[in-house]
């Protein structure tokens, strides 16, 4: 294994970090806040530990391989987290550790779960930092490295794959430098959209700019305690249209600079997103009928919610926790089904569940006509054994940490909505559950040892699995 | 530049794996999806599966945005047909592999113009064309020619018992009086660009340059001179053995080749009629003995297995045949054939990557001083090149002990009006020369990305 490379693209990372943690500390500064000077001292400790870092270890081989990627990966994740925490617990906003850790780790995999019982209180350099992160873990912090430093290492393909969501991941331009490029300048561009048209529908610049980044990166940190509710219907419908834009795959998009409009037509898996969409929020329009005056605020609400929930966003317009059973277990489901591959959403992907549908399909004709030949296809494109082995074993292991994760939960003494949803909403990335965590409140009531497997739910399903499940095996860290 | 890649055989990632270390944009096609993703994890590449005539495909890797493209798969006639398509949907430049000696003779230049190629590139008949050069001169270890065979760039190794042996280069130039230039010396794995006071070892790997008769001169003093080969015995009856015996034969030489296959004994015989071809296995010594090995002056291996070559050259060496060559295809291979003191080895495929990369350097540098000439020395880590200065060069007229170079660079040698000149440091250089640059870790593009 190669040490030094591990230790160097952390180096890197920590720099970046403190870099970046220098633009919240400007929007203190503007704002005239103290908070300023823990995000200082933060960027400092970060600058300090990333320069130490890669000083000491320059590597001598460049090699990456499989392993060093995903180590990478975890490794980077992990430190962005403790080091985004200390602003919070060094301006004493949020004194314990654990709380703060949860808070920046849901800000970084883009979940919005909060454990903040009054967020109106919170300084606004901290506000932003904290949808900060939402932007940059959404595309992906190492993906930021590979298109802001030149690497010399063919391999560095590893830790792409290891940060990017998806069954397949593929470069959509010849060098990972210039796809990383492409994928932030695409995502920095729908992001000023956005930010201008809410600002255009009347929304204070900061609350449009952290409202962005929220959605950008679908994680759902916001300024109000009741969300989006009390903004105009033209600044949800805003938000609702970007949600589903960004949970979208955004190899999409290139293909539509690229003027290649044959292959987006023939993506199976935005035809399925867009559909699951559409009747999901046909059905609890219907369901959800007698909640409202009438069926205009019907469709918003339903419509808000769906791609809410389906991008692992976590905005609300309502408390939907107050709807019928039916509406409240489809959102739950569409919280696992999550956005599309390559997007910046959560959730086990669309185009995983298709392939899990096709695969049973193919097996059950097998059945009856025992002996024959069939092929599953994507897009076009014969899918491998490896890949559908792949994506079961990929669901299998979700499906038991799931339940790993809603065991340990259910120690503590609340009822099993609370627990099944909390459980749901932290490993999909999405933020409000139901009942005690849904969207009127939060993680507060959880203790510091949930709390802590809940931050780890969180990575795990942001890294999909492998990488955070690989640090638990001892044969990792073996040298040999 | 954008260059799209068809085929990933051997040949193809070699080229790639050049390409990409030269800093371009590289999009590959492969019908294998395992090759494909192989090839992604290894490579800063773009991989695209699929089959390499389907104008779908070659849309999907981008082609018509590509100012190269290079069909290298196994057929020649799939990679005619692919670059005839690449081009038609608007590749800039387009090279094919096409190796069939069929092919190669006549109908080439008809074909080059009618499917509007580049460049066709035929590896096996460019390994021959190198074997070729070292059997004609065969002190050497590898001989590239500059400024078409006016000029010579030759790697030797020091023998055990050189009188070079403790010798600096200013008492070896004072000594033998002639016109030649040390330019490169390996010794173990570190690689020097060495100045006048540079002391040779033994068992140090030199490159020097000077004109042909220069050269024979300089050898006959050093007592390693080694008369033209004309008795030479060839292991295997591949496609470059054809082009070699072929030139041989055509040179004045006699032949011998030993094929195990019957079928393939019976198309040489009647391609190469003044052959002698043996039908047996070449790895039998009982068989080579009886063709007399020891009395041959050189031994080829040419076998598709990298391994028998390798032993079989060592075989030849223990029974003292002169000049020994063997092809090695792969890399890791090299270190252990020169572990067991084969000195000359030829490896087809880097052969073939120097060339495409010669034509991207060229064709992404149409405007200043191109690249005329690229050879890789010393296990391709130090390249030599050939410059036509042109009246961009912003430095003529001065003397070269005036330019401030940059660090392990070395004007190696001018041509002028077709007459070539090692440059002392009063020497200047003119438009319309040909200068000849060593670079050792040092991508050269311009010539004025020497200074």
């Amino acid at each position: 294994m190669n040490r030094r490379i591990i230790f160097y693209m952390l180096g890197k990372i920590t720099l970046l970090e403190g870099a970046l943690l220098l633009l919240p500390m400007a929007v203190a500064i503007f704002h005239g806040e103290n908070c300023a000077f823990s995000l200082l001292i933060s960027s400092i400790i970060a600058l300090l530990l990333g320069g130490g870092l890669t000083a000491f270890s320059k590597p001598s081989s460049r090699h990456i391989f499989a392993k060093e990627g995903l180590l990478i990966a975890a490794l980077s994740w992990i430190i962005v987290s403790v080091i985004g925490a200390l602003p919070f617990v060094i301006s004493g906003e949020i004194p314990s550790f654990i709380d703060a850790l949860f808070e920046t780790v849901s800000g970084f995999t883009t979940t919005g779960a909060s454990i903040l019982t009054d967020i109106e209180k919170m300084s606004r350099g901290l506000l932003f930092w904290r949808s900060f992160t939402h932007w940059i873990g959404g595309m992906g912090v190492l993906v930021l490295v590979m298109a802001l430093v030149p690497s010399d290492s063919g391999r560095s393909m590893h830790i792409l794959r290891a940060e990017m969501p998806g069954p397949i991941i593929e470069k959509i331009a010849p060098t990972i430098r210039s796809t990383a490029k492409i994928l932030y300048l695409i995502y920095l561009f729908m992001t000023v959209l956005q930010i201008v048209l809410l600002c255009v529908g009347g929304m204070p610049l900061f609350e449009s700019i952290i409202h962005t980044f929220g959605t950008a990166g679908t994680g759902g940190f916001g300024v109000k305690a009741d969300s989006i509710a009390g903004y105009s219907p033209y600044l949800q419908w805003v938000i609702t249209i970007f949600m589903i834009l960004f949970g979208v795959n955004f190899n999409i998009y290139n293909l539509i600079l690229l003027k290649k409009f044959k292959n987006v037509l023939k993506n199976a898996e935005i035809y399925v997103y867009l559909t699951i969409i559409l009747f999901s929020t046909i059905l609890i329009t219907v369901n959800t009928l007698p909640y409202f005056d009438n069926l205009s605020d019907g469709i918003r609400h339903s419509a808000f919610q769906v791609s809410s929930i389906i991008t692992t966003t976590g905005y609300s317009t309502v408390d939907y926790n107050l709807w019928p059973s039916f509406s409240k277990i489809l959102l739950i489901f569409l919280m696992f089904i999550g956005g599309c591959a390559g997007s910046t959403a959560g959730g086990l992907k669309v185009s995983r569940v298709i392939i899990i549908f096709k695969v049973i399909k193919q097996n059950l004709k097998r059945v009856i006509h025992p002996h024959a030949v069939s092929s599953i296809k994507l897009d076009g494109h014969i899918l491998s054994d490896g890949i559908q082995r792949g994506v079961f074993t990929y669901f299998s292991l979700y499906m038991i940490i799931y339940s790993a994760i809603l065991l340990i939960l259910c120690i503590e003494p609340f009822d099993i909505t609370t627990n099944l949803s909390a459980a749901a909403a932290c490993l999909n990335n999405v933020g409000p559950g139901l009942n005690l965590v849904g969207p009127a409140s939060n993680y507060s009531c959880y203790n510091d040892f949930s709390t802590f497997i809940l931050t780890i739910a969180m990575l795990i399903g942001r890294l999909e699995i492998y990488p955070i499940l690989f640090l638990f095996f001892p044969f990792v860290w073996n040298k040999k | 530049m954008n260059i799209c890649i068809v085929g990933c055989g051997k040949v193809g990632t070699t080229i790639i794996s050049s390409l990409v270390s030269e800093g371009h944009d590289v999009v590959v096609v492969d019908s294998n999806n395992e090759v494909v993703s192989e090839i992604c994890n290894i490579y800063d590449v773009m991989g695209v599966c699929g089959n390499g005539v389907d104008s779908d495909v070659l849309l999907e890797a981008g082609v018509d945005n590509t100012e190269l493209f290079i069909a290298s798969t196994s057929s020649d006639e799939f990679n005619m047909l692919s670059c005839f398509i690449a081009k038609k949907l608007g590749a800039a430049h387009t090279i094919a592999r096409i190796r069939n000696p069929e092919y190669n003779d006549k109908s080439l230049s008809f074909m080059k113009q009618h499917l509007d190629l580049s460049m066709s590139i035929n590896p096996e008949l460019l390994t021959a064309q190198e074997m070729f050069n070292i059997l004609r001169f065969p002190t050497a270890i590898k001989i590239e020619t500059f400024s078409r065979r006016n000029f010579e760039m030759i790697e030797l190794k020091l023998k055990e018992n050189s009188i070079l042996n403790g010798m600096s280069l200013i008492e070896m130039r004072s000594r033998f009086k002639l016109n030649f230039l040390v330019c490169i010396v390996k010794r173990g794995d570190l690689v020097y660009i060495p100045d006048g006071s540079f002391m040779l070892n033994s068992g140090d790997r030199i490159a020097l340059t000077a004109e042909r008769s220069e050269l024979q001169k300089l050898f006959k003093g050093l007592g390693i001179f080694k008369k033209k080969t004309h008795d030479i015995m060839i292991l295997g009856g591949s496609k470059i053995s054809y082009y070699l015996a072929k030139m041989l034969i055509s040179s004045g030489c006699n032949v011998k080749i030993i094929e195990k296959d019957k079928a393939v004994c019976e198309r040489l015989c009647e391609l190469l009629p003044k052959a002698v071809i043996l039908n047996g296995d070449g790895a039998s010594q009982e068989l080579l003995l009886e063709e007399s090995i020891q009395n041959q002056d050189a031994f080829v291996s040419l076998t598709g297995i990298d391994e028998e070559n390798i032993l079989m050259s060592y075989f030849a060496e223990s029974q003292n045949v002169p000049t020994v060559i063997s092809k090695v295809n792969r890399d890791e291979l090299m270190p252990i054939a020169e572990k067991l003191s084969l000195d000359c080895i030829v490896s087809p495929k880097n052969i073939i990557s120097d060339v495409v990369v010669r034509f991207a350097r060229a064709l992404e540098n149409s405007l200043g001083s191109s690249v005329e000439a690229l050879y890789k020395f010393m296990d391709s880590e130090v390249e030599a090149l050939e410059f036509k200065v042109s009246s961009e060069f912003k430095y003529t007229n001065i003397p070269l002990k005036d330019l401030s170079f940059k660090k392990n660079i070395l004007v190696a040698g001018i041509i002028r009006n077709r007459k070539p000149f090692i440059p002392s440091g009063n020497d200047v250089i003119l438009t319309d020369d040909r200068v000849i640059i060593i670079s050792a870790g040092r991508k050269l593009y311009d010539l004025s990305d020497i200074i």
